[in-house]
């Protein structure tokens, strides 16, 4: 009889443990979600808003947001240059990258023979733990000359004189520009956007892709007709993460942008991106509103990563509602 | 007891050496960190400086947050006055313009204001243009573009090369003005003095300016330049020295004074100096500062000379001092 209540006693105590320990990590736990996830990019913002104010007050949204002139000495300052290269490189590696990226998720998931499989993809995954600087360096130093001399020069010879794209090809090619920018840019976000891409087409359900076999259908039709309209919200979540990447990529670009505060005329002409010039001039600003510019274009920066990731979140929900039905 | 003592030993040690901290200019980056070494040995006294910028230097200095900042380009006496601080120059720098013209070889080519503001206004577009033709007529410049290299980060480099050109090139002065960045006509930016270098070898015709010691440790071709009594100065120590000597340091202005196209036979134009800012309302963290600096000019010229850094002439370092003095702050 004492046995039995010793028994429920201990039981009693384990489960107020228990409990306690699970109390506990739902409190430590829940707090850092809360700072982590909401309380942290709350916080960021309203400190770069308030860094930023006395250049809000100075240049407004709209003015700054469509001013082009970047003159630290006369502080006079508009953000289109900045906002430009880094919407415009954003989408172009976005362009390059993305049938690339869609291919080796498709031959991954598809094509590839099964011993083969693993190999490939550690292999694309690798590719994106390289660190960026070394990107940046191997851009800089080999694919610059080899696109100045050889890749540029034969661009403009071949498209220079087709109307309308043939302007995309005009300047002196320095390799050093929007497009080996972009390039690079792709090549960083390849392996990351594979990645998300795979596993979206893993997703699919072995059944229904059987079944598509059993009425005939062809290797590529399945691909085409099942895999991919399956799986579209889930690729462009997976892209829109991606062009995450790409818009606040520093230090590559650094070395191959060009860093000039311009509008760039055609796709060989030099640029700069809003986190180049960030981490370019930040050190040097030596003039409140100087500092202050740059922190209102910081602030540029996060609403559009925001926005960016905001319409990601919404193609993922989409996608998590069609696998429930 | 052994135990205690040691402690003691220790503790008290701790409380002696001085612990001085330091922000600012990437320039002087090197040599401050050689100094705060054998000063360390020396005394036991602790430096501790980083290389975070001159803007930030200066920033950092009027925010109290470290006992000196250090800035390429000297805050005018109304600053100073406004933040309560003091200046002073400590080492001697200069930008030099060195370029990649095929087929030239060896050659040092002669560059005047003219030709150095023409370039970079994206004026002078060629090597062979006869304007730089009559300004070397030795060599026989090619018939290819120019490519104009600048920096694309913040630095004090900038600031002195386009103090330089506002002062010699009125039109410079005009439409871009100077600071440690500016608003480039032409021409595409690298990063630190190692991407200009890279634009302007891997470019077939580049122009870039870079930092002497820089260009020295590297060996790179540096121009002369014709200064403000016509001649063509080789940038080297002693033409420095000669532009530093020449200027007229003035303790009442916080010795703001620009090394840029001063007057001598032999004084190189694109010179500049780095400056050191204290706090005069907090004397005795001034104070930590100075025993630092005094000891640097007595003892850490030879330090520099090693690192291609120009010391300040003797006659300015008496002002140095004096000027201490006066403000209550030496050490």
């Amino acid at each position: 009889m004492e046995n039995v209540a010793e028994v429920q006693k201990s039981i009693k105590e384990i489960k107020t443990r228990g409990e306690f320990l699970e109390r506990f990590l739902k409190f430590s736990f829940g707090f850092w979600a809360l700072f982590a996830g909401l309380l942290f990019p709350i916080l960021a913002g309203v400190i770069l808003l308030y860094e930023a104010r006395l250049a809000i007050e100075k240049f407004g949204f709209i003015h700054f947001l469509t001013y082009t002139n970047w003159d630290p000495v006369a502080e006079d300052f508009g953000a289109l240059t900045m906002v430009f290269g880094t919407v415009v490189s954003t989408i172009l590696s976005m362009l390059i990258a993305a049938p690339v990226a869609i291919g080796i998720a498709i031959f991954i998931t598809e094509l590839a023979p099964n011993w083969f499989k693993p190999i490939v993809s550690t292999a694309v995954e690798l590719l994106a733990a390289i660190p960026s600087i070394i990107y940046g360096l191997w851009g800089f130093f080999i694919l610059t000359p080899i696109m100045a001399t050889k890749v540029e020069p034969w661009l403009q010879d071949k498209l220079g004189d087709v109307p309308l794209i043939g302007k995309l090809f005009q300047g002196a090619p320095t390799g050093v520009d929007v497009l080996t920018t972009s390039l690079v840019l792709s090549i960083m976000i390849i392996p990351f956007m594979a990645s998300v891409v795979r596993d979206a087409f893993n997703m699919v359900p072995p059944i229904m892709k059987e079944s598509a076999y059993g009425l005939g259908a062809t290797k590529w039709e399945v691909i085409r007709q099942v895999v991919i309209p399956y799986t579209a919200s889930g690729i462009a979540g997976g892209l829109i993460l991606s062009a995450g990447r790409a818009l606040g990529e520093t230090m590559a670009v650094t070395f191959l942008a060009g860093n000039n505060p311009q509008i760039p005329k055609s796709l060989l002409d030099s640029f700069t991106t809003i986190s180049v010039a960030l981490a370019n001039q930040f050190t040097e600003a030596d003039t409140d509103v100087y500092l202050s510019a740059l922190y209102y274009v910081g602030l540029l920066l996060y609403l559009v990563s925001f926005t960016m990731l905001g319409i990601a979140k919404f193609m993922v929900l989409r996608l998590e509602k069609r696998w429930k039905v | 007891m052994k135990k205690v003592l040691l402690a003691t030993a220790v503790f008290s040690g701790a409380v002696l050496a001085l612990e001085i901290t330091g922000a600012g200019s990437t320039f002087v980056y090197p040599i401050m960190s050689k100094w705060a070494y054998e000063y360390n040995k020396v005394t036991g006294n602790k430096v501790n400086y980083q290389s975070i910028g001159s803007g930030g230097g200066i920033r950092q200095a009027i925010n109290r947050t470290v006992d000196f900042g250090a800035t390429d380009g000297p805050l005018t006496p109304e600053e100073v006055e406004k933040n309560k601080l003091l200046q002073f120059p400590v080492v001697i720098g200069a930008d030099v313009i060195t370029y990649n013209v095929p087929g030239i070889g060896k050659t040092v080519l002669n560059m005047d204001q003219k030709a150095v503001c023409d370039i970079y206004m994206g004026k002078i577009r060629k090597w062979n243009d006869p304007y730089l033709q009559q300004l070397n007529p030795n060599v026989k410049l090619p018939d290819r573009p120019i490519v104009v290299v600048h920096r694309s980060d913040g630095s004090g480099t900038t600031w002195i090369f386009t103090n330089w050109l506002s002062k010699v090139c009125p039109e410079w002065k005009e439409k871009v003005g100077y600071g440690t960045s500016v608003k480039w006509p032409v021409g595409v930016g690298g990063k630190g003095n190692e991407g200009v270098t890279n634009y302007v070898k891997r470019s077939q015709g580049g122009i870039g300016y870079v930092e002497y010691i820089y260009a020295k440790q590297n060996n790179l071709p540096a121009a002369r330049i014709k200064n403000r009594e016509g001649n063509f100065v080789e940038p080297s120590v002693r033409t420095m020295q000669e532009a530093a000597k020449n200027a007229k340091w003035d303790k009442s202005k916080h010795f703001y004074e620009v090394l840029t196209d001063q007057p001598g036979k032999d004084a190189y134009p694109i010179t500049g100096a780095t400056f050191i800012l204290l706090a005069k309302d907090q004397p005795e963290r001034a104070k930590k500062a100075t025993t630092f600096f005094k000891w640097a000019y007595e003892k850490g010229d030879k330090y520099a000379e090693e690192l291609n850094y120009i010391p300040m002439p003797a006659n300015v370092k008496k002002l140095i001092f004096e000027y201490w003095k006066e403000h209550g702050v030496a050490p």
